[in-house]
């Protein structure tokens, strides 16, 4: 696909010719593989239960440990572009499988991330005894959570927007399903899944760092990496060690954004669909590069050879319509029977989980949980509210500046990626520091690293606002409230709620690390779902652990269905600006 | 049915053929909605022909199912004799919307159908090249689709067709998405290729709503009726090549399809003289424009009275929105239509000359007699409580006649004028038609 996706191919010979880049290109290549090989080893040696990999606090061995960060980061995108894949074309492709597929992945969205490490540890040790590869797999499996979800949707709606007129033109110049599928359909949606990929990976650094520390049946593992560091930093109260950590994080995160993102999403800008040429972005220095270092025009020629092969094997493959051409009442029936077996399949599901809990935990408790669940949602709304109150005006008054906001807008992105719980020890340190209630001051550790993208969006939106209509209001005099009630508000009103939206998910996970902080010997202790999910898992008392978790999903799912759903068919109904 | 039928005897000179070719659309009645009703066709090997017919009379539809693109519901599409069930080797497509790529240079556009075939790289090559330059896009072969305007785009979507070199060329109003000027210098380049021998393409079908399109290149004109999709009429165009536009026998062929199109024939009008059901189409024309035509018909130098292609040319309208509104004025009964003139009826008159307060009532008045949706929501509104009722609840009564999608375009368009009207008023956010006048 490579050639066709227009990275650059020349016949042989002047490929041969090594350019000037090659003097850069070569010793990045042989650096990142050697770098990987020693990663890739590390992950598998042998380790046994209660045995502690020792984390030195010392600077120096901070480069090793990101890189161990930054290897499980890389794995964890690798499987969740391959299931996002396969996921969203199966939903896209056929009706049936779509009943159930989709909405397991809404609720496994609202699953909170660091909930799966929680249910999948113990499973994933047991797949590797006697190697540290199982602990690396849990931690790996939960930043893979906490991306695949969300790419997988994108996907899955790109596939579906794909425009008739070039499907009919696929099946007209008589493409296979395969060759459809990687001429029409991945091209249709790269630069949204490149872009939901940058997303992801923002939020992933957080569960990174909190998936690297895992504590199973009481005891704790901790892989090498910073979020390990920054947890021996805490037990010993070493502030500088955790300045040491977020330097290197900044380090690693921008990386990350200079060469995978800032190249991608340049080179995804040819895929967009648009009429007109739009603004052209200034390539980033990483991407010239690939397209001038001959060295990766050979990786390119690879992949048109693969690409070649693939689709000359497809073309052997029976072609799907003519399997799919049965008859129409035997295909009604096959979707009753299959509405049935579904139906069937989630009663069996519910009576077992009310089994379940009465059998190991009582209905009292569930309550209980219940109560909690409804103070840790107290603390998301007033937070969210307190948030919009304080980045709605700043960010309006970014976004009628734009050549600040164009300044600024990166910087913001980069907070966002920023994981937040690298600066919790700061606060929670202030906290013991000088008394103060755990209830209260715990809560804003959860909007931390959240609260960004309602700042983000709110720039967004009022850079989005035609100029027409501010030189309509001042030309009209509407000014202070009524400006901001008849013009501004509504203006930005679906770039806020889609701010808001990611805001107050990311802070439903994050208040599992938040609600319970320890500095040192000293552990602070918020009420609320969060904690209780926390502390089970240290106990790991697993049916608490899946009540806790099961109950926090359905704050979510309902929260989401009932307030974030509809305002956003509000705004996409009324308030869009197209 | 069997899954192939060989007809050696039925179509033997035929390149592409329909036979008794049926296509019906799910609606809330169980039979769904007829919109191709048992439509035999055959294109002739080295002609040109040229489909005609209003918005909805399905010759789209007609189109994609020669193409293999949609499955009809009866009968079955052929060619050279063989049963197409899907899009055939020999049969090519140039989409109205272009359907470029946007990923790939126009290289790489026209080389997709050869790639998909399986041709080797250097043959591939050699072809697109030589397509790119009969087409007259030298020079743009690494050129992205949005680079280009749309004239070259289009050029594009023919190379990317006669790159497979097809039999059958199907063109899907092809030039209407370009301007005038464009579009006619493309048309005539395409006739070019054409007339001499270019191209090893045996057989053309263009499916369009410009009569000037048609005529020009056409060797027979098949003129649509709707509702449903049927032939109506067969013209040939027995014009030299290539053709002026100012011949008179030119302009007389142009004058007659036109009068085919805006009268009614036999079975419709019989239908017509019955009063139209709730499920009538009625067409989405707006209000602003149909004022306009009646002021612009009342004055001079029509007086009243106008030739249709004429008036499309002066007043700067495409044959489609032209038809609608003639179609809505009759409806009304503001005008009347026949032979390819427009005559305005005294309502229209009176209409044209009246106040906008007036002219509200005259429509109020028009839009409640000839239109039985209309007068059926008046009346529920009238009978209900509280002179309210749900959209819901009209939208299904229409889904019994019309498709989902039409069905709410009908509602839109009664909406419309029924708030010009004043008749009643909606309120889109709760979907709720009332007679409040707010």
């Amino acid at each position: 696909m490579a050639e066709r996706w227009g990275l650059p191919i020349v016949a042989w010979p002047s490929r041969l010719r090594p350019s000037v880049w090659d003097g850069i290109a070569l010793p990045l290549v042989f650096g990142g593989l050697i770098l990987l090989a020693w990663a890739s080893h590390q992950m598998s040696q042998p380790f046994h239960a209660g045995q502690q990999l020792p984390i030195s606090l010392d600077p120096r061995f901070l480069p090793a440990y990101a890189l161990r960060t930054v290897m499980r980061m890389a794995l964890a995108l690798v499987a969740s572009l391959i299931f996002s894949i396969v996921y969203a074309a199966i939903a896209a492709k056929s009706k049936r499988a779509e009943k159930l597929l989709i909405p397991i992945l809404d609720v496994l969205q609202s699953v909170p991330i660091l909930g799966f490490l929680s249910i999948t540890v113990t499973g994933f040790i047991a797949l590797f005894p006697g190697s540290l590869l199982g602990y690396e797999c849990a931690a790996i499996f939960a930043i893979f959570t906490s991306q695949a979800w969300n790419m997988t949707f994108s996907l899955y709606q790109s596939f579906l927007g794909v425009p008739h007129d070039l499907r009919e033109a696929a099946r007209m110049y008589h493409l296979s399903p395969w060759n459809s599928f990687w001429q029409l359909e991945m091209p249709f949606a790269l630069p949204q899944l490149v872009w939901n990929m940058m997303m992801s990976v923002s939020g992933g650094w957080f569960f990174v760092v909190a998936s690297e520390a895992i504590s199973v049946n009481g005891e704790n593992v901790l892989l090498p990496g910073i979020g390990s560091y920054i947890s021996v930093a805490i037990d010993q109260r070493d502030l500088s060690a955790v300045g040491y950590a977020i330097l290197a994080m900044l380090v690693l995160i921008l990386i990350y954004d200079q060469l995978l993102f800032r190249p991608l999403l340049a080179w995804v800008q040819r895929f967009k669909v648009e009429t007109i040429v739009g603004d052209e972005i200034e390539p980033p220095w990483f991407l010239v590069m690939m397209q001038r270092a001959r060295i990766f025009h050979g990786v390119a020629w690879l992949f048109s050879l693969m690409a070649l092969v693939s689709s000359r094997a497809a073309q052997r493959l029976p072609s799907l319509p003519s399997v799919a051409r049965r008859s129409r009442r035997f295909g009604r029936a096959l979707d009753v029977a299959w509405v049935v077996v579904l139906l069937g399949g989630s009663a069996v599901a519910l009576i077992e989980i009310a089994h379940f809990v009465r059998a190991e935990v009582g209905w009292t408790e569930v309550g209980h949980v219940f109560v909690l669940g409804a103070i840790t949602l107290l603390r998301v709304v007033v937070l969210i509210a307190l948030a919009a109150l304080v980045w709605v005006p700043i960010g309006v008054w970014i976004g009628l500046r734009p050549r600040l906001a164009r300044r600024i807008q990166p910087v913001i992105q980069f907070l966002a990626a920023f994981p937040a719980n690298l600066f919790f020890p700061i606060v929670v340190s202030l906290i013991v520091a000088y008394r103060l209630t755990p209830e209260i001051w715990l809560s804003p550790l959860m909007i931390l690293g959240t609260q960004w993208y309602i700042l983000f969006n709110v720039i967004a939106g009022t850079l989005a606002l035609p100029n027409d209509y501010l030189l309509v209001a001042g030309n009209l005099g509407v000014r202070n409230w009524l400006w901001w009630r008849r013009l501004i508000l509504p203006g930005i009103f679906p770039a806020f709620v889609t701010g808001a939206v990611t805001a107050s998910g990311g802070s439903w996970n994050a208040s599992i690390v938040s609600e319970i902080a320890r500095w040192g010997d000293t552990t602070l202790r918020a009420t609320g779902i969060g904690a209780y999910i926390a502390t089970e898992t240290e106990k790991g008392d697993f049916p608490r652990i899946a009540l806790g978790i099961t109950v926090l999903c359905l704050y979510v799912l309902v929260f989401n269905r009932l307030v974030w759903r509809r305002l956003y068919q509000l705004a996409e109904e009324r308030l869009r600006l197209d | 049915m069997p899954a192939e039928i060989t007809f050696a005897a039925d179509v033997g000179t035929g390149l592409v053929a329909a036979h008794q070719v049926c296509k019906t659309y799910a609606t809330g009645e169980a039979a769904g909605r007829l919109v191709l009703d048992h439509i035999d066709f055959t294109l002739k090997e080295g002609e040109i022909v040229a489909i005609l017919g209003k918005s909805g009379s399905g010759k789209s539809t007609f189109l994609r199912i020669l193409a293999g693109l949609t499955e009809p519901s009866e009968g079955f599409a052929s060619y050279r004799g063989r049963r197409i069930d899907d899009p055939v080797n020999g049969v090519a497509m140039v989409f109205q919307s272009f359907a470029l790529f946007p990923w790939l240079t126009v290289l790489g556009n026209v080389e997709l159908g050869l790639e998909a075939q399986g041709v080797p790289l250097d043959e591939r090559h050699r072809r697109a090249i030589a397509a790119i330059d009969l087409i007259g896009l030298d020079g743009f072969e690494s050129a992205y689709p949005k680079e280009l305007s749309g004239g070259m785009r289009q050029r594009v979507g023919f190379a990317r067709a006669l790159v497979v070199n097809p039999d059958v060329l199907l063109l899907d109003e092809p030039f209407s998405q370009l301007d005038v000027l464009t579009a006619e210098t493309l048309r005539g380049d395409v006739e070019d290729l054409w007339r001499d021998r270019r191209v090893p393409t045996k057989g053309i079908i263009l499916v369009s709503h410009n009569i000037e399109d048609a005529v020009f290149l056409a060797d027979r004109i098949i003129v649509f009726g709707s509702d449903p999709g049927c032939i109506r009429a067969d013209i040939p165009v027995p014009l030299p090549r290539p053709r002026d536009q100012t011949n008179p026998i030119f302009r007389s062929l142009v004058d007659q399809v036109y009068a085919l199109l805006t009268t009614v024939p036999g079975t419709e009008a019989k239908r017509r003289a019955e009063p139209i059901g709730l499920g009538y189409r009625i067409p989405d024309a707006s209000i602003q424009q149909l004022t306009g035509l009646l002021e612009a018909l009342s004055q001079p130098p029509y007086e009243g009275r106008a030739d249709l292609p004429k008036l499309a040319e002066s007043e700067h309208l495409s044959t489609d929105d032209l038809m609608v509104m003639v179609e809505t004025l009759q409806l009304l009964g503001f005008a009347q239509a026949g032979g390819g003139d427009i005559e305005v009826l005294p309502a229209g008159r009176t209409f044209a000359a009246a106040d906008l307060q007036h002219r509200k009532q005259i429509f109020n008045d028009h839009m409640r007699r000839a239109v039985p949706l209309a007068a059926h929501i008046r009346r529920v509104l009238d009978e209900r409580p509280g002179h309210s009722a749900p959209e819901g609840r009209f939208l299904a009564e229409l889904e019994d006649y019309l498709s989902e999608k039409e069905a709410r375009q009908v509602f839109e368009t009664v909406i419309n004028w029924g708030r010009y009207a004043e008749l009643f008023a909606y309120d889109i956010d709760s979907g709720v038609l009332s007679l409040e006048n707010p």
